[in-house]
Protein backbone atom coordinates (compact mmCIF):
# COMPACT_ATOMS: atom_id res chain seq x y z
CA UNK A 1 0.00 0.00 0.00
CA UNK A 2 1.46 3.42 -0.89
CA UNK A 3 1.81 5.90 1.84
CA UNK A 4 -0.91 7.86 0.15
CA UNK A 5 -3.74 5.09 0.04
CA UNK A 6 -3.09 4.75 4.17
CA UNK A 7 -6.42 5.28 5.92
CA UNK A 8 -7.26 6.90 9.11
CA UNK A 9 -8.42 4.59 11.93
CA UNK A 10 -10.90 2.62 10.67
CA UNK A 11 -14.51 3.65 12.17
CA UNK A 12 -16.08 0.58 13.78
CA UNK A 13 -18.72 -0.36 12.54
CA UNK A 14 -21.21 -2.57 14.37
CA UNK A 15 -23.93 -4.99 12.73
CA UNK A 16 -26.82 -3.64 14.51
CA UNK A 17 -30.61 -5.30 14.49
CA UNK A 18 -33.64 -3.79 15.87
CA UNK A 19 -36.30 -6.10 16.46
CA UNK A 20 -40.16 -5.22 16.77
CA UNK A 21 -42.45 -7.96 18.52
CA UNK A 22 -46.01 -5.73 19.15
CA UNK A 23 -48.66 -4.41 17.81
CA UNK A 24 -48.62 -0.69 17.11
CA UNK A 25 -50.90 0.29 19.70
CA UNK A 26 -52.15 -0.60 22.60
CA UNK A 27 -48.02 -0.23 23.85
CA UNK A 28 -45.75 2.44 23.25
CA UNK A 29 -42.94 -0.06 22.09
CA UNK A 30 -43.60 -0.05 18.62
CA UNK A 31 -43.19 3.92 18.34
CA UNK A 32 -40.43 4.59 20.52
CA UNK A 33 -38.73 1.82 18.92
CA UNK A 34 -38.84 3.55 15.20
CA UNK A 35 -37.86 6.51 17.14
CA UNK A 36 -34.24 4.89 17.91
CA UNK A 37 -34.04 3.16 14.56
CA UNK A 38 -34.25 6.96 12.99
CA UNK A 39 -31.55 8.27 14.96
CA UNK A 40 -29.04 4.77 14.57
CA UNK A 41 -29.33 5.64 10.81
CA UNK A 42 -27.32 8.46 11.21
CA UNK A 43 -24.55 6.59 12.44
CA UNK A 44 -23.04 4.83 9.57
CA UNK A 45 -23.82 1.69 11.34
CA UNK A 46 -25.22 -1.74 9.75
CA UNK A 47 -28.66 -1.47 10.65
CA UNK A 48 -31.50 -3.87 9.84
CA UNK A 49 -35.34 -3.87 10.87
CA UNK A 50 -37.22 -7.07 11.81
CA UNK A 51 -40.71 -7.28 12.33
CA UNK A 52 -42.19 -10.90 14.29
CA UNK A 53 -45.06 -11.71 15.74
CA UNK A 54 -47.41 -9.19 15.90
CA UNK A 55 -44.78 -6.74 15.14
CA UNK A 56 -45.66 -7.28 11.16
CA UNK A 57 -48.75 -5.11 11.98
CA UNK A 58 -46.43 -2.32 12.48
CA UNK A 59 -46.68 -2.27 8.06
CA UNK A 60 -49.99 -3.00 7.73
CA UNK A 61 -51.38 -0.45 5.19
CA UNK A 62 -54.29 1.67 5.58
CA UNK A 63 -54.12 1.86 9.53
CA UNK A 64 -56.98 4.35 10.82
CA UNK A 65 -56.57 5.41 14.54
CA UNK A 66 -59.24 8.03 14.61
CA UNK A 67 -61.32 5.51 17.17
CA UNK A 68 -58.21 5.34 19.41
CA UNK A 69 -56.87 8.88 19.45
CA UNK A 70 -53.64 7.82 18.40
CA UNK A 71 -51.28 9.45 16.19
CA UNK A 72 -50.96 6.79 13.14
CA UNK A 73 -47.54 6.88 12.60
CA UNK A 74 -47.18 3.52 9.74
CA UNK A 75 -46.18 6.32 7.17
CA UNK A 76 -43.41 6.87 8.95
CA UNK A 77 -41.83 3.48 8.18
CA UNK A 78 -41.75 5.15 4.21
CA UNK A 79 -38.80 6.96 6.08
CA UNK A 80 -36.60 4.37 6.44
CA UNK A 81 -35.45 4.55 3.03
CA UNK A 82 -34.56 8.04 2.98
CA UNK A 83 -32.53 7.21 5.99
CA UNK A 84 -30.68 4.47 4.20
CA UNK A 85 -31.87 1.60 5.82
CA UNK A 86 -32.46 -0.62 3.39
CA UNK A 87 -32.60 -4.28 5.11
CA UNK A 88 -35.74 -4.84 6.50
CA UNK A 89 -37.08 -8.18 7.75
CA UNK A 90 -39.93 -9.66 7.58
CA UNK A 91 -40.98 -13.36 9.69
CA UNK A 92 -42.81 -15.23 6.86
CA UNK A 93 -44.71 -17.05 9.20
CA UNK A 94 -45.71 -14.19 11.47
CA UNK A 95 -47.67 -13.31 8.16
CA UNK A 96 -48.87 -16.11 6.96
CA UNK A 97 -50.54 -16.89 10.77
CA UNK A 98 -52.12 -13.73 10.63
CA UNK A 99 -52.98 -13.92 6.86
CA UNK A 100 -51.19 -11.24 5.35
CA UNK A 101 -48.96 -10.77 2.45
CA UNK A 102 -46.21 -8.72 1.40
CA UNK A 103 -48.78 -6.80 -0.64
CA UNK A 104 -50.35 -5.91 2.46
CA UNK A 105 -47.19 -3.75 3.90
CA UNK A 106 -46.77 -0.48 3.38
CA UNK A 107 -43.25 -0.74 2.77
CA UNK A 108 -40.99 -2.96 0.31
CA UNK A 109 -39.48 -5.96 2.87
CA UNK A 110 -37.99 -8.99 2.48
CA UNK A 111 -39.83 -11.92 3.67
CA UNK A 112 -37.68 -14.39 5.61
CA UNK A 113 -38.60 -17.75 7.01
CA UNK A 114 -37.82 -18.05 10.82
CA UNK A 115 -34.88 -20.01 10.57
CA UNK A 116 -33.49 -17.83 7.58
CA UNK A 117 -34.14 -15.01 10.52
CA UNK A 118 -32.32 -16.95 13.08
CA UNK A 119 -29.20 -17.17 11.21
CA UNK A 120 -29.64 -13.18 10.08
CA UNK A 121 -30.02 -12.61 13.81
CA UNK A 122 -26.55 -14.84 14.83
CA UNK A 123 -24.30 -12.42 13.38
CA UNK A 124 -25.30 -9.33 14.60
CA UNK A 125 -23.22 -7.74 17.16
CA UNK A 126 -25.93 -5.55 19.02
CA UNK A 127 -29.76 -6.97 18.68
CA UNK A 128 -32.11 -4.23 20.14
CA UNK A 129 -35.55 -6.05 20.78
CA UNK A 130 -39.04 -4.78 21.92
CA UNK B 1 -15.25 -7.55 29.10
CA UNK B 2 -17.15 -4.40 28.96
CA UNK B 3 -20.68 -4.02 29.10
CA UNK B 4 -23.50 -1.64 28.00
CA UNK B 5 -26.94 -2.42 29.27
CA UNK B 6 -30.18 -1.02 28.08
CA UNK B 7 -33.15 -0.82 30.45
CA UNK B 8 -36.95 -0.63 29.05
CA UNK B 9 -38.99 -0.58 31.84
CA UNK B 10 -39.65 1.23 35.02
CA UNK B 11 -38.44 -0.14 38.56
CA UNK B 12 -42.10 -0.65 40.13
CA UNK B 13 -44.25 -2.59 37.01
CA UNK B 14 -41.68 -4.98 36.07
CA UNK B 15 -38.83 -6.92 37.30
CA UNK B 16 -36.43 -5.58 34.36
CA UNK B 17 -34.86 -2.88 35.90
CA UNK B 18 -33.83 -5.25 39.26
CA UNK B 19 -32.91 -7.38 36.57
CA UNK B 20 -30.88 -4.93 35.24
CA UNK B 21 -29.05 -3.73 38.27
CA UNK B 22 -28.50 -7.55 39.69
CA UNK B 23 -26.81 -8.27 36.39
CA UNK B 24 -24.51 -4.74 36.63
CA UNK B 25 -23.72 -5.68 39.85
CA UNK B 26 -22.80 -9.34 39.68
CA UNK B 27 -20.32 -8.42 36.18
CA UNK B 28 -18.57 -5.58 38.07
CA UNK B 29 -18.23 -8.21 40.82
CA UNK B 30 -16.48 -10.42 38.75
CA UNK B 31 -13.83 -7.88 37.71
CA UNK B 32 -15.73 -6.76 34.43
CA UNK B 33 -16.70 -3.26 33.25
CA UNK B 34 -20.12 -1.67 33.12
CA UNK B 35 -19.66 1.28 31.08
CA UNK B 36 -23.25 2.92 30.76
CA UNK B 37 -26.42 2.08 31.28
CA UNK B 38 -29.26 3.67 29.22
CA UNK B 39 -32.95 4.26 30.11
CA UNK B 40 -34.95 3.69 27.66
CA UNK B 41 -38.99 3.66 27.20
CA UNK B 42 -40.75 3.49 31.23
CA UNK B 43 -36.78 3.02 32.23
CA UNK B 44 -36.46 6.79 32.44
CA UNK B 45 -38.64 6.20 35.64
CA UNK B 46 -35.56 4.70 36.98
CA UNK B 47 -33.88 7.99 37.31
CA UNK B 48 -37.10 10.18 39.50
CA UNK B 49 -35.76 11.21 42.43
CA UNK B 50 -39.32 12.43 43.82
CA UNK B 51 -40.05 8.13 43.77
CA UNK B 52 -40.96 7.35 47.56
CA UNK B 53 -40.79 3.47 47.46
CA UNK B 54 -42.37 2.35 50.65
CA UNK B 55 -39.38 1.57 53.36
CA UNK B 56 -39.20 -1.84 53.55
CA UNK B 57 -39.35 -1.64 49.63
CA UNK B 58 -35.97 -2.08 48.12
CA UNK B 59 -35.46 1.63 46.19
CA UNK B 60 -33.65 0.69 43.28
CA UNK B 61 -33.47 4.14 41.92
CA UNK B 62 -30.90 5.13 45.19
CA UNK B 63 -29.72 1.91 44.01
CA UNK B 64 -28.33 2.38 40.56
CA UNK B 65 -26.96 6.10 41.84
CA UNK B 66 -24.85 4.33 44.74
CA UNK B 67 -23.30 1.73 42.41
CA UNK B 68 -22.98 4.11 39.60
CA UNK B 69 -21.07 6.38 41.66
CA UNK B 70 -18.78 3.47 43.07
CA UNK B 71 -17.96 2.13 40.01
CA UNK B 72 -18.07 5.26 37.69
CA UNK B 73 -21.05 4.22 35.51
CA UNK B 74 -22.42 6.74 32.85
CA UNK B 75 -26.10 6.33 33.84
CA UNK B 76 -27.98 7.99 30.81
CA UNK B 77 -32.34 8.87 30.38
CA UNK B 78 -33.37 9.44 27.00
CA UNK B 79 -34.52 12.90 26.80
CA UNK B 80 -37.25 12.05 24.05
CA UNK B 81 -38.53 9.12 26.33
CA UNK B 82 -38.23 11.10 29.17
CA UNK B 83 -40.06 14.30 28.22
CA UNK B 84 -42.96 13.05 27.02
CA UNK B 85 -42.73 10.94 30.83
CA UNK B 86 -42.26 14.10 32.66
CA UNK B 87 -38.87 13.22 33.42
CA UNK B 88 -36.31 16.29 33.80
CA UNK B 89 -33.42 18.04 35.16
CA UNK B 90 -35.08 19.00 38.85
CA UNK B 91 -36.42 15.60 39.10
CA UNK B 92 -33.05 13.42 38.35
CA UNK B 93 -31.51 11.47 41.17
CA UNK B 94 -27.86 11.91 41.33
CA UNK B 95 -25.75 10.53 38.72
CA UNK B 96 -28.40 10.09 36.19
CA UNK B 97 -28.01 12.59 33.04
CA UNK B 98 -30.75 12.91 30.56
CA UNK B 99 -28.96 13.22 26.73
CA UNK B 100 -29.87 11.30 23.44
CA UNK B 101 -30.69 8.54 21.67
CA UNK B 102 -27.11 8.80 20.24
CA UNK B 103 -25.86 7.56 23.20
CA UNK B 104 -27.30 4.13 22.82
CA UNK B 105 -25.83 3.49 20.03
CA UNK B 106 -22.41 4.87 21.21
CA UNK B 107 -23.22 1.93 23.78
CA UNK B 108 -23.95 -0.69 21.49
CA UNK B 109 -20.76 0.48 19.13
CA UNK B 110 -17.96 1.04 21.88
CA UNK B 111 -19.03 -2.22 24.68
CA UNK B 112 -18.18 -5.84 24.44
CA UNK B 113 -21.72 -6.94 24.48
CA UNK B 114 -24.82 -4.52 24.55
CA UNK B 115 -27.41 -6.36 27.05
CA UNK B 116 -31.01 -5.45 27.02
CA UNK B 117 -33.33 -5.65 29.95
CA UNK B 118 -36.89 -5.08 29.05
CA UNK B 119 -40.67 -6.68 29.18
Amino acid sequence: MEPWEEEESPEVVKRFMYVNRRAPYGTIYALECLEVVLIAAAFDQDVSVVFVDDGVYQLKKNQDTTAIGMKNFSKTYRALDDYDVEKIYVEKESLERRGLTADDLIIPVEVVAAANLREIMAQQDVVISS
Amino acid sequence: MKFGILVNEGPFTHQASDSAYRFAAAAIEKGHQVSRVFFYNDGVYNSNRLSEPQSDDRNLIALWSELARANKIDLVVCIAAALRRGIKEQILQEGFRISGLGQLVEAGIQNDRLVVFGD
